[in-house]
């Protein structure tokens, strides 16, 4: 039944071939292949919805793949359920550890195959052995506390403790496992990654910091819209030539919207809409100046974690500041709340559209009233033919697909959905909208839909602050670009956008 | 040294405060009422409390593993009405026993597979069998049943003398060996662990291959049994059987649990403190006992409180203890 064009090499430890996976609405993986070398610390990077955790869960047995086939060394497996990768020796280490924290260190490494003397738990020999393990990581600490009382640094080498002890783990899988962490447990944790590398073990290591894949990884697989952009060696790759593999580009039609957005240019409004002085949260984003103006669309570039997101946050009161202020149509914000935000006219449609934004089990109506009735006060009741006219008007304007206003949104699309989201804030006629990641994980045709969409809502006289993770479709609809990098605004770009200049303003110059 | 005591002090934190509360309302008991003193009294705590201690040694594992069990007061009800009827009918004392045992573990084996297989919440799933057994025993009979049969009359009237000229009855004892018998198996045992893994955590435990279904069904399993066994107990005490019984007991249970140091939330607890826990209760009737002069539902009261700052210093210690 095998079929396979080329040899699978015995040596390597895990090879995916073809792998495909989609989820309604969204195309997850497409034909992506991976190789994993024992001995190798194999960073695996891309953006939000690149297909980075797909990948993850298809190897770990968490999803199955549509197509595609996963070798263990050499030999074709299926694996059936986390466990059951566990037993074949391919284990994860979560940000979030999934171990005890009441039992002990020992116990936590050990359980299930710990010492035993005439049938009882040999408690000594437990703790013996616990410290010798973690004592060929390089760590020295006392085993027999409760696995809660140490950092996340020691609770993550815990858990790789485990995996190795008990499950004779040749694959570790690291997710995400410094974001958490301060300098001081970033290091523990690559030592430790070093010494595995050593002993033969194949490490699958995702981040989001560049640093960190250039400081431990060995090879660099990238991952784009769940498509392989290419695995590289680390030594041969550029940062910037990194970054741009991430966020993508290509300038195909880009005159399209490049014709729109001159056009609209003409529009914007010479005095801010809403403007900051020194708003910032310390530790969240540090203090920044930024001028929204009615009839432009900013565009905010970064990469995850650059702090975007807190921005959206403190300008729409989601975040209390705890320095400067923000100026709405020349009056000084005095109630940072979103109640206010939306009182004084702001919208924002969040990142994550599945937790914070969409109700599910609602109609597309009912969804879109959702903020125009907030809005209003529940006391003034939108009658339902009121609340169809309101709905079927939004899946006109906006081209949302769906039998009725009535179908349930989970039924929809990821892009549909999307816009269902994008109707329920026009609905409340905002003068500023806020889109934190507004076209993630739906596919290319909705993608560009709602870019031009939001070009058509700056002409009506909006203004829209744009966050993506994909500079491509940043640059393609700001007229104006902002950069963050480190919860720092880096600087601002006007009037023709270079790309090759954003980038290295993203990254941070070499 | 000092820093060994000192870790020592803190894992143990919430057991020595249970053990500490004891003595100082014991010896504030034998203050105010001398009588107190009296080493028989110090044993009729045994006597009195047997069946509550054995119930709440059944509980104290099941809340180990994030469960509760509701259902243990109604088990005794019953297990002394079935085990009179039978004892009517001429049946043997030593078939009765292993029956009224093996119909406990049946019983608290069928909430532990409800409760995991089909994922419905403990406290609904052990009030039906609160309910279910409980109305069993009045079907068996409406009225209180007596027991004549002579294995039980010698195992109810029968005193082991101990030191002192104190005694203590043969039922007494089992309380404290079952007690021993949980201690081993939960320090000593991968089973005991992997209880309080399951408590702790039963995502991370089913991640760590830890059997967790089938550490869920020996724990209300065991539940189960003790239950019955606190059942026998108290028959044989009353030498009688009554769907009446036991009226509300499973809350004592739970409330010299929670006094003994086991985390409502799972995955802490220790059956030594559960022993504490009762004899803590036990100790606050018998000084309301000796008032003579003060409502019985006092008890209620003191108990109640105790629980709730209890459970208040328990949040405040983990809380502690997460943030070092």
């Amino acid at each position: 039944m095998l079929e396979t064009n080329k040899p699978i090499n015995q040596n390597d430890l895990v090879v995916m071939e073809g792998i495909y996976k989609s989820f309604p609405g969204v195309q997850a993986l497409e034909n992506v292949n991976f190789t994993l070398k024992p001995g190798e610390i194999h960073a695996l990077v891309g953006e939000n919805g690149a297909g980075k955790s797909t990948l993850i869960k298809v190897m770990t047995g968490v999803e199955r793949q549509d197509q595609g086939t996963v070798f263990l060394e050499g030999k074709e497996v299926f694996i059936k359920s986390p466990l059951h990768a566990q037993t074949m020796g391919i284990s994860t280490v979560y940000q979030e550890v999934n171990l005890c924290d009441y039992l002990t260190v020992a116990e936590n490494i050990l359980l299930g195959r710990e010492p035993r003397k005439a049938g009882r738990i040999d408690w000594k020999g437990m703790f013996q052995r616990a410290e010798q393990v973690l004592r060929e990581m390089d760590i020295e600490i006392d085993v027999t506390q409760p696995l809660g009382s140490y950092s996340t640094a020691i609770q993550q080498v815990t858990a790789i403790a485990r995996a190795l002890e008990v499950s004779n783990a040749r694959v570790i899988i690291l997710d995400e496992p410094t974001s958490s962490l301060d300098a001081h447990g970033t290091e523990q944790i690559f030592r430790v990654m070093e010494k595995l590398k050593k002993s033969g073990a194949g490490i699958i290591f995702i981040t989001h910091f560049i640093d960190q894949v250039y400081s431990v990884s060995d090879r660099i697989t990238v991952l784009r819209n769940g498509k392989l952009v290419g695995t590289f060696e680390t030594a041969t790759l550029t940062r910037m030539e990194l970054i741009a593999k991430m966020i993508g580009r290509s300038l195909a039609d880009y005159d399209d919207m490049t014709a729109i957005k001159l056009e609209t240019r003409k529009n914007i409004k010479e005095e801010a809409l809403l403007s900051t002085d020194d708003l910032g949260l310390s530790g969240a984003i540090e203090p920044f100046d930024i001028e929204l103006h009615a009839g432009e669309v900013v565009g905010v570039a970064g990469l995850l974690g650059s702090g975007r997101t807190e921005m959206a946050k403190l300008i729409f009161g989601i975040d209390q500041p705890d320095s400067g202020v923000i100026t709405m149509e020349g009056q000084q914000v005095e109630e940072h709340s979103p109640l206010n935000a939306i009182e004084l006219g702001v919208a924002l449609c969040p990142e994550d559209r599945k937790a914070e934004g969409i109700a599910d089990e609602l109609t597309v109506r009912e969804n879109i009233i959702l903020a125009l009735q907030a809005h209003q006060g529940w006391f003034k009741y939108l009658s339902p033919p009121k609340q169809y006219e309101i709905a079927e008007k939004y899946i006109q304007l906006l081209n949302i697909t769906t039998p009725s206003a009535d179908q349930p949104v989970k039924n929809l699309s990821g892009g549909n959905q999307q816009k269902v989201i994008l109707a329920r804030w026009l609905a409340t006629n905002p003068k500023l909208l806020i889109l934190d990641e507004p076209t993630r994980g739906i596919d290319v045709g909705a993608k560009a839909e709602i870019q031009k969409l939001v070009l058509l809502l700056a002409e009506e006289g909006k203004s829209c602050l744009f966050i993506s993770s994909e500079l491509d479709e940043v640059l393609r609809t700001s007229h104006r670009i902002v950069v963050m990098r480190d919860k720092k605004k880096i600087t601002e770009y006007t009037g023709e956008l270079r790309e090759g200049e954003i980038m290295k303003a993203i990254g941070g110059s070499e | 040294m000092a820093q060994r005591f000192k870790t020592f002090l803190i894992s143990n934190g919430p057991l020595l405060t249970t053990i500490l509360i004891f003595i100082i309302v014991y010896i504030v008991g034998g203050q105010l009422y001398p009588a107190m003193q009296k080493s028989q009294v110090f044993f009729n705590l045994f006597i009195n409390n047997a069946s509550l201690l054995i119930i709440s040694i059944g509980l104290t594992l099941v809340i180990i593993a994030k469960g509760i069990d509701l259902s243990v007061a109604g088990m005794i009800a019953l297990t002394s009405a079935a085990s009179a009827a039978l004892l009517q009918t001429g049946m043997s004392a030593y078939v009765v026993i292993p029956l009224m045992l093996l119909m406990g573990i049946v019983i608290g084996f069928v909430m532990g597979w409800i409760i995991h297989y089909f994922k419905v919440q403990p406290f609904i799933v052990t009030l039906m069998g609160l309910w279910f057994a409980r109305g069993m025993a009045y079907i068996i009979t409406l009225t209180s049943l007596t027991i004549n049969d002579d294995v039980y009359r010698h195992l109810a009237l029968t005193k082991l003398y101990l030191a002192d000229k104190a005694y203590v009855y043969i039922p007494t004892l089992i309380g404290p060996v079952l007690l021993l018998i949980t201690f081993y198996i939960m320090k000593y045992t991968r089973l005991g662990r992997t209880v309080y893994a399951v408590g702790n955590n039963e995502e991370s435990a089913r991640l760590m291959g830890l059997p967790v279904g089938r550490t869920k069904l020996i724990v209300y399993s065991f539940g189960g049994f003790c239950s019955a066994l606190g059942g026998i107990v108290f028959s044989i005490n009353l030498l009688s059987g009554y769907g009446g019984y036991a009226p509300g007991m499973e809350l004592d249970a739970i409330a010299s649990v929670v006094i003994g140091g086991t985390l409502l939330t799972g995955g802490v607890g220790n059956v030594i403190g559960t022993l504490f826990g009762v004899l803590i209760n036990g100790t606050i009737v018998t000084i309301l006992q000796f008032n003579g002069t003060l409502s019985s539902w006092w008890t209620r009261i003191m108990v109640g409180a105790l629980t709730l700052i209890f459970i208040g210093i328990q949040s405040l210690f983990y809380m502690r203890q997460k943030h070092s």
